[in-house]
């Protein structure tokens, strides 16, 4: 690490601009942002290895051993919260900002700054605690986590050691029907404050790095689960539970791709039967739930064969690297016993002392979380593969809620919005918070259908427009004139003239070429603009064609 | 002993008297007599400054140019401050308040009041070195809250004070750049680790100034250098600025000729900081409208307020002349209507190993931030680690180091509960100790320091005696407590005799209100 990165640092602190690299990378975020909807790790896009490692036969006899082990799967998730400011101080956080553009003398540990805790931090570590079914620590306090690092400005990071603001909680889902589904209950052990570090931009050719301090100072939660988890889909689902969690709950914007959303996986692997546990392994990197499942499924498949092969004495205790490109994890480094951290009561920060009220208070401010919508949704009668489409996603489901509430029939709302509307967004790139459509339009559409003021057909066609333009069904459908013709007069009258002005057609029908029906009710359909009942079309084209003969 | 006082030679040789007019202006010589008991209003530098400014009898321009020749003239020799403000700056701002005076417009409590800070307090138009290598030419971009407070109310930043390197040490030799000698012997340490504040007020070479105090770094120089300083409460004056040592025994503190001086700048120090998480949210009482002048005064006027002498603190160990100047004050308050009784704190003696462990440990951690990676010298190496080594053998000085040593140590894991956690424990019973004695008494009386001011380089190669004359200062961190030490008397020493302090404790918080004693004055004596 060359001295000149960090002159520059320390000679123009706030004028750092932007090297070529960080420009780059800007543009790579800036797409990753645009597609940050919700998705179950199983939606999500699965981006083919760039190059393919495990052939055929080998993952066959890979999976056969496999299956002599049990996994045993914890995971450590660090979730930004989405503050205003920062933990400490009064710096706005934006992602992808300039570098050191949103420093102050605080959260560069410049001598004499101290730190004020943002009381936002709190409420959301509590909503969160309480969302995870966890026990609150009433009295908790900050510790200092000492080690040296450059993206780490005073030396010390402020966490919380031994007393975490909630601890013992778990988490419930649903597991994806494509992965067999069923519920699964997952522990969590503690949930804690801390803040982040910097972060480090190394040169292209490795002859220096910038120290971006942005992100230093932004406020985390750091939630542990229990070793609960089996497979890399169990871990997959448990961090999307996580994600949808803190989404429902407004404290993070959960995207994995930013870092908002950070998950480190420790695995072991046992011989079925063995009640102590193996050697563990981390593994760092994971950017996607897609990764999360996959870089355990490689590991526990590594750590399978090295047992069957009586080397189980390779898997060591050591922090992995998955490498999306190879499809496979590779040792970061081993670790040398235990790294003392020399924890300590942070002096500068007065204990946390939660009152039941203030508890009280948040928990009743809480909104519906997923497990508690899915279930609902689940009474309401609709199918599991239904539930986790409209309740993976917060917007979706306050947009399903919400059509729901103007009075729209359950299942034919899901069936618009599972359908069509979910076509549209995917075709046009949008999510549900871009289309026009209105819930309350939207339920409007359907009791047009319903009532029979407009078709199906019709309604189908105004939907897009709804969708891409917004207005009111009624609007449209007056502008349009697209009020369906249920008069049965008026409907002989087209068909008597759709059938005089094709004789030839008829004859032909009559002569015994039935099918020329169909011909007859487009032809009238279109002479109705599509308005005509089709019901009471056919029934009365069928008399005329029929009574004449 | 009292017949002996004359005025440090210092002051005789660079008199400054003749430049001022009037008795508005005290600076204080031979020629006054010496009284046993003076009071706050009648004393005050700062109100006598003020009176002089308003009723057109001085200017500040002349003010501030007396202090700065007799600062060029006395710097030479005793060497306290690190940095001096640009002469023109200073007189500029003594010119800015002359003009609002002339226009007659409101000028601040503190106009023209020539304030030094300690190094290791921030101030954004000067260096800040914490009289360390590590941060030499560093400039803050921010004012310290209690700078800012002071300036806010019109005083002027005459410069910036030396100081044992980040406030680690009781003699201002462990500074990276300097040492500082006492005005009253040169041959002798000022104290410290506010050695630099302590000694500029007692060579008058400023009115009042800032220092800091972890361990005792206010009240053990003011008490060398026969000054009045107040460490106040834990938490009633902000830490922003203030270049951490133990975050959790530092506080700010004040430097005066005399008990008034002292509680005017507290006053405009203190307060609620929202930069300052453990800064209190108690409201500040005024303080000032509570002076007493002489001729108001009874008799015997702290007829009634009980006053216990720490047994523990004149035990073996403390100089015999020491002893009878704290026995001859506690005679003189109960004279002034003081009940006095002798107090037993058993905890005492625990008080110097807890300290030096958990100040140690917080140093430590505190002191992780100077990795010479972001500001400050930083070696020059193209290896993450050996750049750390490098800047931080370098930057830092012996005494530093080997806090930093004793820290990482008691922190470590395995040595946790043995030191930090029983360190704790006994900083614990300590404040309960105190609590209990102050709830029999409204204030405790000690020396400051075991001794007179001892000759430079003395103590410099042995630690142990070094810690050992912080006895008496630091329990009082431990606790959190508010204390005030001025000069009560001498011992033998140098041609004049050497200044000895006694130490005034009081409740928390209790520095305003209910102990006229500790901030009044009514017990003070010329030097």
């Amino acid at each position: 690490m060359a001295s000149t990165l960090f002159r520059t640092i320390q000679i123009h602190p706030f004028l750092l601009y932007p090297t070529a690299l960080f420009s780059r990378r800007n543009g790579v975020l800036y797409c990753t942002m645009k597609s940050s909807q919700t998705q179950t790790a199983t939606q999500e896009k699965q981006q083919p290895p760039k190059v393919k490692v495990p052939q055929h036969a080998l993952k066959k006899t890979v999976d056969k051993i496999t299956r002599d082990y049990e996994a045993i799967i914890g995971i450590e998730t660090h979730v930004q919260l989405s503050t205003l400011t920062k933990a400490f101080c009064s710096c706005p956080y934006n992602y992808g900002s300039q570098p050191n553009t949103s420093i102050c003398p605080i959260c560069m540990g410049l001598p004499g700054a101290l730190p004020v805790l943002n009381s936002k931090v709190i409420e959301f570590a509590v909503k969160l605690g309480l969302a995870l079914n966890c026990k609150l620590s009433l009295n908790s306090k900050f510790d200092r986590k000492q080690y040296f690092y450059p993206d780490l400005p005073k030396g010390y990071q402020i966490s919380q050691f031994d007393i975490p603001i909630a601890t013992g909680g778990y988490v419930d889902l649903d597991l994806p029907l494509e992965f067999g589904g069923g519920h699964r209950k997952f522990g969590i052990t503690r949930v804690h404050i801390e803040e982040d570090a910097g972060k480090l931009l190394h040169s292209g050719n490795g002859d220096y790095s910038q120290v971006d301090l942005n992100r230093a100072g932004v406020p985390l939660l750091e939630i542990v689960s229990e070793p609960d988890m089996r497979t890399g889909i169990e871990a997959a689902e448990y961090a999307a539970e996580l994600q949808r969690v803190v989404r429902y709950l407004g404290i993070s914007n959960g995207n994995m791709q930013e870092g908002s959303l950070r998950c480190d996986v420790n695995v072991s692997i046992r011989p079925v039967g063995q009640s102590e546990f193996g050697t563990k392994v981390e593994i760092k990197n994971l950017n996607s739930f897609s990764s999360i499942n996959r870089a355990i499924d490689f590991e526990i498949s590594r750590q399978a064969l090295l047992h069957s092969q009586g080397q189980s004495d390779q898997i060591v205790q050591e922090t992995r690297l998955w490498e999306e490109g190879a499809q496979k994890t590779v040792t970061m480094r081993k670790k040398e016993g235990l790294s003392d951290y020399r924890y300590f009561p942070e002096p500068d920060l007065p204990e946390v002392i939660l009152t039941p009220e203030y508890v009280d208070s948040i928990s009743n401010s809480l909104p519906e979380l997923p497990e508690a919508k899915r279930r609902r949704y689940e009474k309401m009668g609709l199918s599991m593969q239904d539930v986790l489409f409209l309740a993976n996603d917060m917007n979706v489901a306050e947009y399903f809620d919400a059509t729901l509430s103007s009075g729209a029939d359950i299942k034919l709302a899901a069936n618009w919005i599972m359908g069509d509307i979910a076509a549209y967004m995917k075709n046009e790139k949008l999510s549900i918070n871009d289309i026009k459509l209105t819930p309350q339009e939207l339920a409007e559409l359907i009791a047009s259908i319903k009532s029979g003021t407009i078709s199906g057909k019709i309604g189908k066609e105004i939907l897009s427009e709804l969708l891409a333009k917004g207005g009111t069904v009624k609007g449209l459908i007056e502008e349009k004139d697209l009020i369906q013709i249920a008069d049965p007069v008026e409907i002989g009258k087209m068909i008597d003239k759709v059938i005089s002005e094709n004789p030839k057609q008829l004859e032909q029908y009559r002569g015994g070429k039935t099918k020329l029906q169909g011909f007859f009710a487009g032809q009238v359909m279109k002479l109705s603009k599509g308005k005509a009942n089709p019901g009471l079309l056919n029934k009365i084209l069928l008399e005329k064609l029929n009574g004449q003969s | 002993m009292l017949s002996t006082i004359q005025p440090p030679r210092y002051l005789s040789r660079f008199p400054l008297r003749g430049r001022t007019k009037s008795r508005s202006f005290h600076i204080l010589s031979s020629a006054q007599p010496v009284t046993k008991t003076c009071f706050a209003a009648d004393k005050s530098q700062i109100l006598s400054i003020r009176d002089s400014l308003l009723n057109r009898h001085l200017s500040a321009v002349e003010l501030t140019h007396s202090y700065l020749d007799r600062l060029k003239q006395t710097e030479p020799h005793i060497n306290c401050f690190l940095h001096v403000s640009d002469p023109d700056k200073v007189l500029k701002q003594a010119q800015d308040i002359d003009d609002k005076i002339k226009r007659n417009e409101e000028v601040g409590p503190l106009a023209g009041v020539l304030v030094a800070i300690k190094d290791n307090i921030c101030t954004a138009d000067m260096p800040s070195t914490g009289g360390s290598y590590i941060l030499e030419g560093y400039r803050p971009p921010f004012d310290a809250t209690a700078v800012k407070r002071l300036k806010d109310l019109g005083a002027i930043v005459v410069g910036k004070t030396n100081l044992d390197e980040f406030g680690m040490g009781s003699t201002t030799e462990a500074s990276a750049f300097k040492v500082t000698a006492n005005p009253w012997d040169l041959s002798r340490v000022p104290g410290g680790s506010s050695g630099g504040s302590a000694a500029s007020v007692s060579a008058r070479q400023c009115v009042v100034s800032l220092g800091s105090d972890t361990g005792g770094s206010v009240r053990q120089p003011a008490s060398f250098c026969g000054v009045v300083g107040l460490k106040p409460t834990y938490g009633r004056v902000s830490r922003f600025g203030l270049m951490a040592y133990a975050s959790s025994l530092d506080v700010i503190g004040c430097f005066g000729s005399s008990v008034a001086d002292t509680g005017i700048l507290l006053h405009a120090i203190s307060g609620h900081d929202s930069l300052d998480a453990t800064s209190s949210k108690r409201e500040v009482p005024d303080f000032t409208s509570q002076f007493t002048y002489a001729s108001s005064l009874k008799s015997r006027p702290l007829e009634g307020l009980r006053v216990g002498l720490i047994r523990e603190t004149v035990d073996a160990g403390v100089d015999s002349g020491v002893k009878s100047a704290i026995e001859g004050a506690a005679a003189h308050l109960e004279q002034l209507g003081c009940v006095l009784k002798e107090v037993s704190l058993p905890s005492f003696s625990l008080g110097l190993p807890a300290y030096y462990i958990l100040a140690s440990s917080e140093s430590s951690s505190n002191l992780s931030r100077y990795d010479g990676v972001r500001y400050g010298n930083q070696a020059s190496s193209d290896e993450l680690n050996v750049l750390y080594e490098e800047s931080r053998a370098k930057g830092f000085g012996s005494e530093v180091k080997m806090r930093i040593l004793m820290g990482t140590y008691a922190l470590s894991a395995g040595y946790y509960d043995a030191y930090y956690k029983r360190a704790q424990q006994v900083r614990t019973i300590i404040r309960k100790s105190f609590k209990a004695a102050l709830d029999e008494n409204d204030i405790l009386i000690s020396p400051a320091a075991p001794s007179a001011a001892y000759k430079i380089g003395e103590k410099k190669n042995d630690p142990l005696a070094m810690y050992a004359g912080d006895i008496m200062t630091v329990n009082v961190n431990l606790a959190g407590l508010p204390a005030l030490v001025l000069p009560c008397g001498f011992v033998e020493g140098g041609a004049v005799g050497l200044p000895v302090g006694l130490q005034i404790i009081g409740a928390a918080f209790d520095e305003f209100a209910k102990h006229k004693c500790l901030l009044n004055g009514f017990f003070e004596r010329n030097l």
